[in-house]
């Protein structure tokens, strides 16, 4: 039960990769989740599917290129320090 | 001629000054007195005798003259771009806002986060779009209460672990950083649940801090009676402060996240309006689990 700062980080990294692999056409469609399932209607009422959806996908265009980054760091790190 | 010249030209600079005068007026009296003049202008006058007593080279010598303008210069725009560069990540404004409290409105919160049973208006005043400062409004959330409260149940927490013969100098950090976590998780689950039902509310990120950090005032008042009066008295007033916190946040929530007709008391139908109710009531009963959750392994 002792969390540190640094277990939110490493939970948070491990979060978004888990995010980020969720491939749309090979998983994602599967479930009725994919690209063009989502966006239905334009009302003001979009639902929380679609929200998760939205969510899910804008996660993974935004947050692609820092993850190589931050992921890199990672490895390099946990190789020096253990 | 000259005298409608000089005329016009005199009419100008008392316009700016009014302005510019106005803002730091309503500023100051809103939330804080502005004392940093006074502080300032002493504070550069022991610099200077500080640096002559450390035994610079004499002032006198014009190349020295110039470096220390030129260095207090350079200092002075660092600051400058240290302070821009820091408001741009934590807004510092709008922070201070949060921390306008004296202290009849703290014993006020306070009285009303342990019996909130009697208060009526629970509705925030606004003055001109703005939220009123929380000394001025009992209903504004503040962040000096979740503050003072989190240090507080850190030094509780210490002393209650030494009560058990547990206590050692690292555990306080151990117990900071574990609730500290517990808080920034708490934060973003709300967020996240917040984004997923697409509530239109203006509540911002700091305001969800400051809900969340009200809990700590409850599980204070239970470890303390625990430690003084024993493991019944611990249960009983931890008790009551769940219920209190639990009414106090559906109260202060409902007019926040649910849609005008359904924050009176009317049914309205609808499962958009269902899903807020739930998040309403998830939210402040996941505040009871939290403060159970991180004070029960301190009474044994």
């Amino acid at each position: 039960m002792a969390f540190t700062l640094y277990s939110l980080i490493q939970t948070a990294i491990l979060c978004i990769n888990a995010v980020a692999v969720l491939h749309e056409e090979r998983f994602l469609s599967k479930f009725g989740w994919g690209v063009d399932q989502g966006v239905g209607g334009f009302g003001d009422d979009p639902g929380v599917k679609a929200q998760i959806l939205t969510l899910i996908r804008s996660v993974r265009t935004v947050m692609r290129v820092p993850l190589i980054i931050v992921n890199a760091a990672c490895i390099v790190l946990l190789l020096l320090f253990g | 001629m000259d005298y409608t010249a000089t005329q016009s030209g005199f009419r100008q600079q008392p316009d700016m000054r009014l302005r510019n005068s106005s803002v730091d007026g309503t500023d100051g009296s809103q939330l804080f007195e502005d004392t940093s003049a006074a502080a300032s202008g002493s504070q550069t006058g022991n610099q200077q005798a500080g640096l002559q007593a450390a035994g610079f080279p004499s002032l006198s010598d014009p190349m020295s003259n110039l470096a220390m303008a030129y260095g207090s210069s350079l200092a002075s725009q660092g600051r400058e771009m240290v302070d821009k560069n820091l408001d741009r990540f934590i807004p510092i404004s709008k922070l201070k806002y949060y921390f306008a409290v004296d202290t009849v409105y703290v014993g006020k919160k306070l009285g009303l986060l342990v019996f909130p049973y009697m208060h009526e208006n629970w509705e925030v005043s606004y003055q001109q779009d703005t939220p009123v400062a929380p000394r001025f409004d009992v209903n504004a959330p503040d962040l000096y209460i979740p503050a003072m409260g989190f240090i507080t149940y850190i030094l509780v927490a210490g002393l209650a672990l030494g009560t058990q013969n547990k206590f050692s100098p690292e555990l306080l950090g151990v117990q900071a950083s574990s609730a500290l976590v517990w808080l920034i998780m708490e934060v973003l689950a709300v967020l996240l649940s917040l984004y997923l039902v697409t509530v239109n509310t203006d509540l911002t990120t700091i305001d969800l801090l400051a809900f969340s950090g009200y809990k700590y005032v409850g599980m204070i008042v239970g470890v303390v009676a625990g430690l003084l009066f024993g493991k019944p008295a611990y249960y009983l007033s931890l008790l009551w402060c769940c219920a209190a916190i639990f009414v106090f946040m559906i109260r202060t929530l409902r007019l926040k996240l649910l849609s005008e007709a359904a924050a009176e008391g009317r049914l309205v139908r609808g499962a958009r309006n269902q899903l807020r109710m739930y998040l309403t009531m998830s939210i402040a009963a996941a505040q009871p689990i939290f403060m159970y959750w991180l004070t029960y392994h301190l009474i044994r």
